[in-house]
């Protein structure tokens, strides 16, 4: 710890700051980095404080990456996102600069280092504990071997590595044993030998991602005996159909969140026969997969902490929304996007039923109209999230019951439909708004937009696609909307 | 007397009951028979141009000439040698009298009626004048120092070889079986087989590499101890590379085939069809003799003697064993140059599928499929798939080397087609 110590009489303050008090200080200045830049800049004692507080870095140029590691010594999280390039010799600079304080790193942006820069990294780095291997088309299973050698890992992100396979997979398993999360996603060479030998080696498994591999059923045995899962994601995994679920006898209690979009070969049947046991099921995911029929409903019937479900592109049927309506358990998220079928009478009953939504997607939902706006705005008043885009059948009446009955409303999509001022000015009542869609809206101006500006102090994101602008409109609000 | 192993005396008698019932078989096939009867035949040939019935009649004289009683072979080896000499005399004596005879006909018939005559009797003269010669070198090959081992001479197929004698080479006369009399006599390609080696004879042009299990498992068969017959060949003539012998030149061959190939050269009694042709397997009206080989090294348990004797199959078996077990392995594997074996045939056996294995485990440990290796790596700690270094960069085509689960099952094939043409526009 250094602190300037002055020659006069005057006793300098700083001196009694201890360097864990200016941390602390810092921390404070996490969200403004031109803050701390400042603070760096003021003098010696202060620039070595900063350079040894920042704790994570995202540099824009990997050419600059050694002197800058140089600088920050105590480097956790390097975010490389933002440099394409990157060779074996930086991972090797980073290696030895970082040594034992690199916790996570993040190449998931960028390309051309092998299997030998990983080495590198993970030999020097031996508390690594995340690394994002995103998009890594050329890494091969001299790569997965590289990493298996990492002990420490707890999280790996393999999505697009399609040229590693199971034998990659395998040495990984052997070699990261407290593995808590992997994602494989369209790691198209891993089959279910991988993935069974990542089951039985792993134990610590708590979310898998297994989207678009090419595995059947027989990987699921093992995978669901996996004590402490609780995020499985199978979406696009055509080689599981409903006689292959149905044989199945295991059931993952501690399962919280399940994905299975994009998978038409199997039914309810499946379904239950895969969710059977998992009694903490939380969220459920089934988009563009089976039609929602009163069986399907029926059979997450008992999921008493089922909150969220999203069925976006599925066929739904009248009968299977009623029967989710008689849900014992509330649900706080629901999506329909892009579903057919969803009518006014059917999506009523059901938010009278669950009065508790919080988020409600009904994206593309043509034939709603007023009834169903009418409805979810009285029974639903806790809602934060709505996305109506393309309803083109819900006249611009409806949109002032948002305002006048959904307050806590943060996100609200209406591109595409008959909103006009009175409506925008009405929901600019929703102090809470902070994303507001409002693309392809012919019926607003400037007005509604006034209301807006004036009022939804907290607005952060705002989609005025095709609108046009008025500079008046702007000049007037512009005082209000923060860059 | 029945004992688990057939006792010496028991064997014996086998022995003589087995040639009896050969030497009637003679009767049907070849007019040649056993050494010790044509001998005789030779004089009887003279009085009567039907060889069979000559046979038929030396044969109820139930006579022999004291070889059955070299079976017991240890102690009257200088007999066997005394009568084995002189039965060549006697044969050299005919010799000499069928010659004086054919130049005496050659001299008298030349009238044209006559001729048909001399032509049928010079016919029978040409016949018996080989199967003298075939019968000298046969014997002639006994007089070779041989070892005590009792011979047998099966020859199922319905030639005859009775040859109680304990060859050295194994030289017995097997000619060829005839049909009828007056036909053409060129297509008798006699040729030496090595004792028993004639019943294989026919087998070796299919089964001439024998699995190492056919030795070894017997267990799908249980014969009892007194049903067949043990045969036993010494080292020298499993060891033999050459099974069948030239009678004219000597040539040794290893095949039957081969053997005949190379009698076209001498002459073109044997370029017909019926010389060249396999010599198949007749139908006898014995019903079959099981017959079961020891092998000749002492200790082993396939020796007869052994106390829990397991008997070998054929003589393909024996040759086998014996190379496997009580030889040693010259022969190297050129690709791991490790594995080394006695028998060519096992040597090029192994190599089909030397360094077949391509999945490999850090432990070293080869696998042919990346199930077991996986099973393994599942089994133990610390193992892990071990990736070749030279691995080069895979081409990202997405529908190489899938596995066979999923690509066998037809009914997600189809899924798997149109899932293909999602990852193109994702992937």
């Amino acid at each position: 710890m250094k602190t300037n110590k002055k020659t006069t009489s005057n006793c300098n303050p700083f001196d009694f700051l201890t360097e864990e008090i200016i941390f602390t200080i810092l921390d404070y200045l996490n969200d403004d980095p031109f803050s701390k830049k400042s603070f760096s800049l003021t003098c010696k004692a202060l620039y070595s404080i900063e350079s040894h507080h920042r704790k994570t870095l995202k540099p824009l140029r990997a050419e600059l990456l050694s002197r800058t590691l140089h600088r920050y010594p105590h480097i956790e999280h390097l975010d490389l996102t933002l440099c394409p390039r990157i060779e074996d010799s930086m991972l090797n600079v980073v290696s030895l600069a970082c040594k034992d304080a690199l916790c996570s790193i993040n190449l998931s942006r960028s390309r051309f280092f092998t299997n030998i820069g990983l080495s590198s990294l993970v030999s020097s780095c031996f508390n690594l504990v995340e690394i994002d291997l995103s998009n890594g088309v050329e890494l091969n299973d001299l790569a997965a071997a590289a990493i298996a050698e990492a002990k420490n890992l707890e999280k790996l992100w393999l999505s697009r590595c399609k040229l590693i396979t199971d034998m990659g997979i395998g040495c990984v398993a052997v070699g990261c044993r407290k593995l808590r999360l992997i994602c494989l996603k369209w790691c198209l060479k891993v089959s279910d030998l991988g993935l069974q030998l990542l089951a039985l080696k792993c134990k610590e498994i708590r979310s898998l991602d297994l989207s678009y591999l090419q595995i059947t059923e027989k990987c699921l045995p093992s995978i669901l005996q996996l004590q402490h899962l609780e995020d499985l994601v199978l979406e696009g995994c055509l080689g599981i159909d409903d006689d292959a679920l149905s044989t199945l006898q295991q059931s993952c209690k501690s399962l919280k969140t399940l994905n299975m979009s994009h998978c038409h070969n199997h039914s309810h049947v499946g379904l239950s026969s895969l969710i059977n046991g998992a009694e903490n099921l939380r969220e459920l995911t089934l988009a563009y997969g089976p039609a929602i029929t009163e069986d399907l409903a029926k059979c997450l019937h008992t999921f008493s902490g089922l909150r969220s479900v999203k069925f976006d592109g599925c066929l739904v049927k009248c009968s299977g929304v009623r029967a989710i309506a008689r849900w014992p358990h509330s649900l706080k998220e629901l999506s329909f996007s892009k579903c057919s079928g969803v009518e006014d009478d059917s999506l009523s009953f059901l938010v009278q039923a669950h009065k508790e939504l919080t988020k409600l997607d009904i994206t593309c939902c043509r034939k709603i109209t007023y009834d169903s706006v009418d409805s979810i705005t009285s029974s639903c008043r806790s809602l934060t999230s709505v996305r109506m885009e393309s309803c083109s059948l819900v006249p611009k009446e409806a949109f002032v019951l948002f305002g006048q009955r959904c307050e806590l409303i943060e996100e609200l999509d209406v591109t595409d439909t008959k909103i006009d001022d009175e409506g925008l000015k009405s929901i600019s009542r929703c102090s809470k708004l902070s994303s507001l869609k409002l693309g392809i809206c012919l019926n607003i101006a400037d007005d509604g937009l006034k209301h807006i500006g004036s009022s939804c102090s907290k607005l952060k994101e705002l989609d005025l696609y095709r609108f046009c602008l008025n500079f008046q409109c702007l000049h007037s609000s512009s005082t209000m909307f923060k860059p | 007397m029945s004992s688990e192993n057939p006792s010496f005396t028991d064997f014996n008698l086998q022995q003589r009951q087995k040639q009896r019932q050969k030497w009637e078989d003679a009767m049907i096939s070849p007019p040649f028979g056993g050494f010790n009867q044509a001998s005789e035949s030779g004089y009887l040939l003279l009085s009567n141009p039907n060889n069979q019935t000559k046979i038929l009649d030396h044969q109820e004289d139930g006579k022999s000439t004291g070889t059955l009683g070299s079976n017991k072979v240890q102690d009257w080896d200088p007999r066997a040698m005394l009568s084995n000499l002189s039965f060549l005399e006697e044969k050299i004596h005919h010799l000499q009298d069928l010659v004086h005879l054919f130049v005496g006909h050659k001299g008298s018939g030349l009238g044209g009626q006559d001729q048909l005559i001399t032509q049928q009797q010079q016919f029978l003269i040409t016949a018996d004048l080989t199967s003298i010669i075939v019968q000298l070198i046969s014997t002639t090959g006994s007089l070779l120092p041989s070892v005590k081992h009792t011979l047998s001479a099966d020859i199922p197929n319905g030639q005859l070889g009775g040859h109680p004698f304990p060859p050295m080479a194994g030289m017995n006369c097997s000619p060829q079986p005839q049909n009828g009399g007056g036909s053409k006599v060129s297509d008798q390609s006699s040729k030496m087989d090595v004792a028993g080696d004639c019943g294989a004879g026919q087998s070796h042009f299919i089964e001439e590499h024998e699995t190492k299990e056919e030795e070894d498992a017997d267990e799908g068969e249980y014969l009892p101890p007194g049903s067949y017959d043990i045969l036993q060949l010494e080292k020298e003539e499993i060891l033999a590379p050459h099974s069948h012998f030239c009678t004219i030149c000597g040539k040794g061959f290893k095949r039957d085939a081969n053997l005949r190939m190379h009698m076209r050269g001498h002459g073109d009694e044997y370029k017909t069809p019926a010389a060249l042709a396999k010599p198949t397997k007749e139908s006898s009206s014995d019903p079959v003799v099981i017959k079961r080989y020891s092998c000749p090294f002492s200790g082993c348990k396939r020796n007869k003697d052994h106390k829990k004797f397991q008997p070998l199959k054929s003589i393909l078996c024996v040759k086998n064993h014996y190379k496997r077990t009580h030889c040693d392995k010259s022969y190297t594997c050129s690709r791991c140059h490790t594995k080394k074996f006695s028998v060519m045939a096992d040597l090029k056996t192994h190599e089909k599928h030397c360094g077949k294995d391509k999945w490999l485990c850090s432990c070293g440990t080869t696998f042919s499929r990346k199930d077991k290796l996986f099973g393994h790596i599942a089994l133990f700690q610390g193992h892990t798939p071990a990736i070749p270094v030279e691995e080069t960069r895979g081409p990202a085509v997405l529908s190489d080397k899938m596995d066979g689960k999923e690509a066998s099952n037809k009914g997600r094939k189809h899924k798997f087609q149109l899932w293909l043409s999602c990852c193109r526009k994702w992937g």
